[in-house]
């Protein structure tokens, strides 16, 4: 098993914390990772990507050729690495900030309002915990439970912003299933 | 218990719990991680750190924290590796032992700061003025460079000479699950009798310098320097051989590209064409009797080196080879790396 | 027979590499003294510049280090910062200190580095054969400026001991010449005071010394220290420009 994810959007968006997410989970997993960031002055403003890389053996190449998946939190994003997913792969659409169609046949497509479901969970700035819940329902790469119990880790700090991040998170997941 | 961590702060930790107490850097991307992890982090072990004037100023307070016999460490990025080149050859000179951590970025000139590895003539050839070298390491792995920075001290003390870990941006930026060792003790840490700890006096007090008027005396000193390189090459050595007992081609990476190579290679093995990959984890020095040894083998066909960079690597490895095999180049730079596919795509074409 | 006058032991046997006349021997034996009749012995880490002091580490009986030109304040940083109860002190000259070695000093001092710091200013470079240095008069003549130092093409010397002074970081800094035998007392007690401030973890300390280079600035000693008298201290006026108590 080796699952490769690029994760794209504006620099805010929360793209890389969103790839954390899903290396913090697979790590507990007992899965190796590689997390690789873009980083410079893109980052501030611009676009901003992640890597990521969750495999049973060591990871060769953090650098993906040919993502399983992508998940695209702007239209820059989608744009940029639409083509490079791997046919038969999976793009995920953040329909909030990109009302375009993807016009790829070889692939499977999710839209999903992240926004809306945000707003839903109660705290606008968990859309990419909408999108982790969703990308989850797809891959199956590591359970909900999981990356719920990592969630409430990393927030450990400021556990308010748990419940929310924990809705975005069911709301995403169901918003596949 | 493995931990995920960034490059640049795993490293930062290594060099702690390896015996570094003493850090001076300036800030230049991307290595920033490693001096603000140290700033917050030494004081707590009782080190020292200073954010000095510039590179200049920071590899020459090594030479004094080194010379008076601390475990001390710098950091930078290419340009700033650039500016530290007078103090590494006086390091050299003064045979100090040190750790270097340089964080390739693209250049010539400001360059760029993504990912590169066109530092690599300067890592191993010397860089500063004069005759000498010292032990780099290119590491593939946030594991790998944290096992190498946690011996680099001890390995500085040996040889008496800097040590340099020679990682690129994407080491430093990545994330990957690492297994930290324990802290060393320092009472095991060798005695330095020749650093100069304010107690000399008379007969036993202590010089470090570089100076040397008198040709024979410093004719003799690069004789002692040099014999010391022999015994790294002889003793140091650090390379990986990955699938190479039956390749016809051999694709020759260090690195974060080496990784990448090695999953080309996956790939191009998956559509029968028998690759391998060869890692030197020493760049200096360098792993040229086993490059030799391949490409004695009937069944390496030839060699393709693979870099980020116009191609510094690849004069190794044809000095290597010698004329045994042909030896090609594969390159990306400017900070753009290359993919796995890249890599298959160029092997297939038979370049 | 009595014993009237005994080198200090905090110098070694090695005879000065100084050119007759020169106020370098001065300077070091003045050092030296200060820091035996403090009870430093054994306790030292000295720095050596690159210029006419460059073999000050074979005068010093104490440990020394060899730094590279102009970064002797970096160097004594990384020492004293590694070594907080040694005593540290750099002997740096004007090119040395003043100009490749401007940024090191500034900032050691900007710092408050608790370090010592001996500079000796003769405005001129010995060790190279006499060019201009940063400190050179105007109108004084060098190998490099043979027609005498203009201010179109070289601007006006820079005067360390004051600019320094602006900063917060040093303890004292003090300005002397070593012309006469008074002139040289001050500059002994001022040398005093500099390295009590270390021992008293005040902080940075730097004394200059006016110096003379009779061989590079082709003059006897006499008339070299005539022009020390009257020519340099006036663009160097001497005097103490920062104390803290």
């Amino acid at each position: 098993m080796e699952e490769k994810i690029i994760v794209a959007g504006f620099g805010g968006q929360g793209v890389l914390s969103l790839g954390q997410f899903v290396a913090y989970a697979a790590i507990a997993d007992g899965k190796e990772v590689t997390w690789l960031p873009s980083y410079g002055p893109e980052m501030r403003g611009g676009t901003s990507n992640c890597s990521v890389v969750v495999s049973d053996q060591q990871v060769a190449s953090p650098i993906i050729s040919a993502p399983d998946c992508l998940i695209a939190m702007n239209k820059p994003s989608l744009y940029k690495f639409v083509d490079k997913v791997r046919p038969g792969g999976t793009v995920i659409v953040n329909r909030s900030l990109i009302p375009d169609h993807v016009e790829r046949n070889d692939v499977d497509v999710i839209y999903i309002d992240a926004g809306a479901l945000a707003l839903e969970a109660g705290n606008a700035k968990t859309a990419n915990i909408v999108v982790l819940g969703a990308y989850l329902a797809k891959s199956g790469i590591v359970s909900k439970e999981l990356a719920a119990k990592v969630i409430e880790d990393k927030f450990a700090r400021k556990p308010k912003v748990i419940p929310a991040n924990l809705k975005a998170l069911e709301l995403g997941f169901a918003a596949v299933r | 218990m493995k931990k995920l961590m960034k490059g640049n702060e795993a490293i930062a930790e290594a060099a702690i719990r390896g015996g570094c107490r003493a850090f001076f850097g300036y800030p230049i991307t991307p290595q920033n991680e490693i001096p603000e992890y140290l700033s917050k982090r030494l004081p707590e072990v009782g080190g020292v750190f200073i954010q000095s004037e510039s590179e200049v100023a920071a590899i020459n307070m090594v030479y004094g924290a080194a010379g008076s016999g601390a475990r001390a460490m710098t950091s930078s990025s290419s340009p700033g590796i650039s500016l530290k080149q007078e103090g590494i050859s006086y390091i050299c000179g003064a045979e100090l032992p040190c750790v270097i951590v340089n964080m390739v970025r693209g250049g010539p000139g400001l360059g760029g700061i993504q990912p590169a590895q066109s530092d690599y003539f300067q890592a191993v050839k010397g860089g500063g003025h004069g005759d000498y070298h010292m032990l780099v390491y290119g590491p593939g792995t946030v594991q790998e460079a944290v096992d190498l920075i946690y011996d680099a001290f001890d390995k500085a003390d040996q040889y008496r000479m800097p040590v340099m870990i020679l990682g690129d941006g994407m080491l430093g930026q990545i994330m990957e699950a690492v297994e930290i060792p324990e802290f060393k003790d320092p009472a095991t840490f060798p005695k330095k009798e020749w650093a100069t700890d304010g107690t000399g006096f008379g007969a036993n007090r202590r010089i470090i310098n570089s100076l040397y008027i008198e040709p024979d005396v410093l004719e003799e000193i690069n004789h002692r320097l040099f014999a010391r390189y022999a015994e790294l090459a002889e003793k140091e050595l650090k390379y990986e051989a990955y699938m190479c007992d039956d390749a016809e081609v051999v694709l020759v990476a260090y690195g974060t590209v080496a990784r990448i190579s090695k999953s080309a290679v996956h790939t191009l093995r998956e559509m029968g064409i028998k690759a391998g990959l060869f890692r030197p984890v020493t760049l200096y020095p360098f792993p040229e009797k086993q490059i030799a040894a391949l490409a004695a083998k009937e069944s390496v066909k030839r060699f393709v080196t693979i870099e980020l960079s116009m191609g510094q690597m690849i004069e190794d490895v044809r000095l290597a080879v010698n004329g045994a095999k042909p030896v090609s180049f594969f390159g990306r730079t400017g900070g753009n790396v290359m993919t796995p596919d890249d890599i298959v795509a160029v092997i297939k074409e038979g370049k | 027979m009595a014993t009237v006058f005994k080198k200090t032991e905090l110098l070694t046997d090695t005879p000065f590499s100084f050119c007759p006349g020169c106020t370098h021997g001065i300077a070091c034996r003045l050092v030296a003294e200060v820091l035996d009749e403090m009870g430093e012995k054994g306790n030292i880490i000295g720095i050596a510049p690159v210029g006419c002091a460059v073999f000050a580490y074979k005068f010093f009986n104490c440990d020394m280090q060899e730094a590279a030109h102009g970064r002797a304040p970096a160097v004594a940083t990384g020492i004293k910062r590694c070594n907080p109860d040694r005593t540290v002190f750099s002997y740096q000259g004007d090119g040395d200190l003043a100009s490749i070695g401007a940024a090191e000093i500034i900032h050691a001092a900007a710092r408050g580095e608790n370090i010592t710091v001996i500079f000796i200013n003769n405005a001129i470079y010995g060790m190279t054969g006499g060019q201009m240095a940063p400190t050179t008069l105007v109108g004084q003549k060098t190998t490099t400026s043979p027609l005498g130092r203009t201010v179109a093409a070289n601007g006006n010397p820079i005067r360390m001991a004051e600019m320094l002074a602006t900063l917060d970081g040093p303890s004292y800094i003090a300005r002397c010449a070593l012309c006469d035998p008074a002139n040289v007392r001050k500059a002994k007690q001022a040398i005093q005071k500099a390295f009590r401030n270390q021992k008293e973890g005040k902080g940075f300390s730097m004394v200059e010394l006016l110096s003379t280079c009779p061989t590079n600035w082709g003059m006897t000693p006499v008339q070299a220290t005539e022009f020390l008298k009257s020519e340099m201290t006036k663009i160097f006026p001497l005097g103490v420009f920062k104390e803290i108590e």
